[in-house]
């Protein structure tokens, strides 16, 4: 166990020190709005501080430390180059107000990123300002509502999910003041023509789709989608969670999708940071770029580059300035040094993933017996049936032989799912002690179960309990009034939800 | 320059265990009519070092505030941010990991937020902050989302002299809300706290910033109690850095407290990425947006950290959820909580003295120099707004030429205001720096 | 502890797993042993207010489990005369004891005629077996 910061904390101790101007006097605040008494933050002396965060650290798990295989996710290698360069001072210390002939770097950077953007997506028109991929969608969603109203077609209220999407899809459908219209998914996991047939009206707006899906499989019939939902006038949205998957090889746009939107710290390799930052710019067909976001990042005629908020039929905006702007320094530097080696990028994330899912089907389940894309979905749903050892057990296992779990149960589709990311970066060392694990786990699971169901055995923490957290919520710390540290052993008890993606 | 690891002979083993002659395979699901059938046409690929020089040379081309005397502000400040933040953010095992949704893997990142909501907390006077949302004009929006919920209405309220980028953002966000969006003018620089009572009628929050966007202090406690009468939820959007000073909106009847995080830990950074916070009192915790963490005892009855009430989240409640978001911007939001752990409460309070004074000295030089206040009946905290009696971009223009930024033209976002800049003052500027100011604009 | 699994005679049902205890005007409303079952333990009961009206299978509160959020159906239309405040304080009584202490509201029925659309103990264990 590791004290919390304010745990440190010893009155009177400091770490800054404040430049304080000789001879200027600090004028007095209105008493009204004077602060009585002072924030309790923490008072430690400066390497303290260090300690205490290279404590921490050493307490997570990073890419950095090791096989990272969260489904979804696209847990790659972070170039340590890229670090280097979004801390250069021209990009680092540059105020986001600065005029336009004072960011001339900066803005024909994010030109340049949009270009890319447009040529892998197979779309005319970027906006990079989305902050992450789930801003991506409701700023499509809020594009598309904008797209009908302007052409006075507003019965359209209803957006198409398959029940494999990701949880942040029927959620921005909401906050964009629709409603989600669920579809299946088929036999072979793609989603179900039928079912679809009979849902897409004259109410339709569009569909959301991640494709390849987050079963890891590419719709087979997505040319035929794509004319149900264009031949009902109905616009198609792209979710890129998988764009890893499919770079030089299939283009959205090509697929017949009008709105993408790319996560940059999957595909692109900005760091998640523990959460994040990430960032969701979108890429749409001409039709939808009046209503993108302002302000636009232009190249003038005379080819310096500058800043248009002249879009009358704009949606507006969606977060500050024009975008989280280190991250899109990351992602252009990460696709300057593949070019169009980016296909290549993709395949062997594509191989990879299709190595461990041949290594791996016959000790786990497998409910669509396909090639995958650049990640798969197994199911624990036998070794939960006859040995009690559900995904979660799995997960927790193979953190003792030093891997980061999979996704586990998501999506929801796949009872005890297991979803399985490699990434392109991993060499075959790695992929092949992950597979000897996951294997010696089936294995476990059959002779000493209750390995697995006290696993992990080597963590800095036991398993813990998650209901009693949720019931008695301590979201900040109590100071003198705060738990002890220490207590009873408990039951651990888990959340059955989705942990990924 | 790639970052693959495989050899060739690794491909063509796993290819034979896979039992298919070449990735192509993989690739027949994708039907023959969508897939890509050229190169993509981008720059070839460059070698680090080539990167490097190309980058260096688009950085080059920015005039960022080591190359120029900066005084801009507008909700992002040149305030100092200490080496022990970049320090403790290169560590692979925060900056490289995901999300921490395996518990025993992320009792680093998850206790680093746990002590992030408690400062958080601590600073705004609120019960509950969550993880972090993308900057402080979404965070507005998301606590619009809860006011609708919490109250049933459909109207919001937002002072004019909320930054004009908060406001957008928020109506942006109420197309999908279903909300209306009234603004409330100022009144010389402030908002008439009757005037607000008024407009707060059947509205969901009054949304108000403290200090306001032109630098000044709002009656806030006035504000929060006219939200307050309405039974509307007041909502304040503060800057941490001036809390060590200000009082805390908890403690002056906000249910909610919103802001940018970037006056703590971070780097200007052309805009972002950046953190924006979200508290609240502990009644709208099953309201709030986004990651929360929470304590709890593990198998060995030892203190450990989860995400927690996560059936509000979009991963359990889908089209019900309190929010969309997911990736939020932890990273940042660990650079706030080291920057404000290095300042202590201490220090906290002296940097908020030290721009309170600078500031002042440069309110003395610049009227002194003949440049007037655009509201002088009011007291303000870093940043002030001025006249500079011809049009700001003129002013900006010759300034720029002699290597300082005098500010933010007002003009951009208040019609009204075409000769008016608004001036950052941080603890990073010196006497030297406004004295030159002072210089430049009364020419 | 769990309940054993048990459908009371007395009591009515709705198809949407919640049962309604007529006591003259009123009726004391909660979920059944197989809504408690499916949902496992609950965390939270987020209930209506007391006053508010409430009508016949519409949502009239919500419950948090281990597992999922779900809407709490309504078999009855009324006004809310009482909320359950150990269940709001310990949610996992209605694990414990789905027909007694776990109770979530009692109501005063707007229209009891509505009482004989609800099914008896059998005629739910018959739709229970047949899902």
């Amino acid at each position: 166990m590791t004290k919390l910061i304010y745990e440190r904390s010893q009155a009177g101790r400091r770490a800054s020190e404040i430049p304080r101007p000789e001879g200027l006097t600090v004028p007095e605040l209105p008493s009204e709005l004077r602060r009585a008494e002072p924030p309790r933050l923490p008072e430690l002396a400066e390497p303290e501080v260090l300690r205490h965060f290279t404590e921490l650290s050493t307490r997570n798990f990073g890419i950095d430390t090791g096989f990272y295989p969260l489904g979804s996710c696209t847990m790659k290698y972070n170039p340590r180059v890229n670090e280097r360069i979004v801390a250069l001072p021209g990009f680092r210390d540059l105020h986001p107000l600065q005029e336009e002939e004072g960011a001339q770097g900066a803005l024909e950077l994010m030109w340049r990123l949009q270009e890319i953007l447009a040529e892998v997506t197979g779309l005319d028109a970027v906006s990079l300002q989305p902050a992450a991929g789930s801003q991506g969608e409701l700023t499509g969603l809020l594009l598309v509502r904008a797209y009908f109203d302007e052409r006075g077609d507003t019965k359209r209220r209803k957006v198409v999910i398959p029940d494999t999407a990701h949880g942040t899809n029927p959620a921005s459908v909401t906050m964009a003041g629709y409603e989600v219209t669920p579809v299946a998914t088929d036999p072979r996991g793609n989603i179900d023509v039928d079912d679809l047939r009979e849902k897409v009206t004259e109410e339709t707006a569009a569909l959301m789709l991640t494709n390849p899906s987050t079963l890891g499989l590419f719709d087979e019939n997505i040319e035929e989608i794509t004319s149900i939902f264009h031949g009902a006038g109905a616009l198609m949205y792209y979710d890129g969670a998988n764009l890893n998957a499919v770079c030089g090889i299939s283009r959205p746009g090509d697929m017949g999708f009008d709105i993408v939107h790319i996560n940059l710290h999957k595909t692109f390799s900005q760091p998640h940071g523990g959460g994040g930052p990430g960032g969701g710019p979108i890429a749409v067909r001409k039709t939808l770029e009046p209503f993108l976001p302002v302000p636009a990042v232009i190249r003038r005629d005379d080819g310096s580059f500058g800043l248009d908020y002249d879009r009358p039929q704009t949606i507006g905006k969606v977060r500050a300035f024009t975008g989280p702007f280190g991250v899109f320094v990351r992602s252009y530097a990460f696709i300057r040094s593949y070019g169009p080696r980016l296909r290549e990028m993709s395949e062997v994330a594509v191989l990879n993933a299709n190595y461990l899912l041949a290594r791996l089907k016959d000790a786990y389940d497998l409910p669509f017996d396909r090639h995958c894309m650049h990640e798969f979905v197994l199911s624990a749903r036998t070794l939960k049936r006859e040995h009690g050892i559900t995904a979660l057990d799995v997960a927790k296992r193979l953190m003792d032989y030093g891997f980061h779990p999979p996704t586990i149960y998501f999506p929801l589709i796949v009872p005890e799912a297991l979803m399985v990311e490699p990434t392109e970066t991993e060499p075959k060392e790695i992929l092949d002690a992950f597979c000897e694990a996951m294997l010696v786990i089936a294995r476990e699971a059959v002779e000493e179960p209750e390995l697995l169901k006290k696993a992990p055995h080597n963590r800095p923490v036991r398993r813990l309990d998650e209901v009693r957290a949720a019931k008695r919520a301590i979201v900040k710390y109590g100071f003198d009034e705060h738990p002890a540290p220490n207590g009873e052993p408990v039951e651990p008890r888990q959340l059955e939800a989705q942990k990924g993606a | 320059m790639s970052y693959l690891s495989l050899t060739d002979a690794d491909r063509e083993a796993m290819l034979a265990t896979i039992g298919v002659d070449s990735v192509d395979a993989f690739f027949d699901q994708i039907p023959p009519g969508v897939r890509f059938d050229r190169e993509l046409d981008l720059e070839p690929p460059l070698s680090e070092q080539e990167l490097v020089a190309h980058l260096e040379e688009l950085a080059a081309r920015n005039v960022d505030t080591g190359r120029e005397v900066s005084f801009l502000g507008a909700g992002i400040y040149d305030h100092y941010v200490p080496a022990l933040v970049d320090a403790v953010l290169s560590r692979g095992e925060f900056l490289t990991a995901y999300t921490p949704y395996q518990p025993e893997m992320s009792q680093g990142i998850l206790q680093a937020i746990f002590e992030y909501q408690t400062a958080i907390c601590e600073l705004t006077g609120m019960d509950v902050s969550n993880a972090s949302g993308y900057d402080g004009t979404t965070v507005a929006a998301d606590a619009c989302y809860v006011a609708k919920h919490a109250t049933g209405r459909a109207k919001v309220v937002v002072t004019e002299a909320t930054n004009p980028q908060v406001r957008q953002v928020v109506k942006t966000y109420a197309v999908g809300f279903g909300l209306e969006v009234v603004e409330v003018p100022h009144r010389d620089g402030v908002t008439d706290p009757d005037e607000l009572r008024g407009a707060a009628e059947d509205a969901a929050c009054v949304i108000f910033q403290q200090p306001n966007f032109f630098g000044c202090l709002e009656a806030a406690p006035e504000l929060a109690a006219a939200a307050n009468d309405a039974e509307a939820l007041a909502i304040a959007h503060v800057d941490p850095i001036s809390l060590g000073l200000l009082e805390a909106p908890g403690n002056y009847g906000c249910a909610l407290a919103i802001g940018e995080g970037q006056s703590a830990g971070n780097h200007q950074s052309y805009g972002g990425p950046h953190y924006g916070f979200l508290a609240a009192r502990s009644e709208f915790v099953r309201r709030m947006p986004g990651r929360i963490v929470g304590e709890t005892l593990d198998a060995a009855g030892e203190r450990g950290y989860v995400l927690t009430l996560q059936t509000r989240e979009q991963h359990i409640r889908r089209e019900k959820a309190t929010s969309n978001i997911t990736t939020n911007q932890t990273l940042l939001a660990l650079a706030g909580l080291v920057h404000l752990s290095w300042l202590g409460p201490q220090g906290l309070r002296e940097t908020g003295e030290t721009c309170l004074a600078l500031a002042a000295y440069a309110k003395e030089r610049l009227t002194a120099a003949g440049v007037s206040l655009a509201f002088p009946k009011q007291t303000t905290f870093k940043e002030f707004a001025v006249r500079v009696g011809r049009p700001a971009r003129d002013a900006i223009r010759e300034a720029r030429a002699q290597g300082i930024h005098p500010g933010y033209a007002l003009g951009r976002d208040y019609h009204v205001l075409d000769d008016a800049l608004l001036v950052a003052v941080t603890e990073k500027r010196t006497r030297e720096e406004i004295d030159r100011l002072a210089e430049v604009l009364a020419a | 502890m769990a309940a054993d699994e048990s459908y009371p005679e007395n009591l009515r049902y709705h198809r949407e797993h919640d049962w309604a205890l007529i006591e003259g005007e009123e009726a004391v409303l909660g979920i059944t042993w197989f809504a408690q079952d499916a949902l496992g333990e609950l965390v939270h009961f987020e209930p209506p207010q007391e006053g508010q009206a409430i009508a016949k299978d519409s949502t009239y509160g919500e419950v948090e489990s281990v597992k999922a959020v779900s809407d709490v159906i309504a078999p009855l239309s009324g006004e809310v005369l009482e909320v359950n405040a150990r269940v709001v304080e310990a949610p996992e009584t209605v694990n414990e004891d789905p027909y007694g202490d776990g109770w979530l509201v009692r109501i005063r029925m707007s229209d009891p005629s509505e009482v004989d659309t609800l099914l008896d103990a059998d005629a739910y264990k018959s739709f229970l077996a047949e899902q």
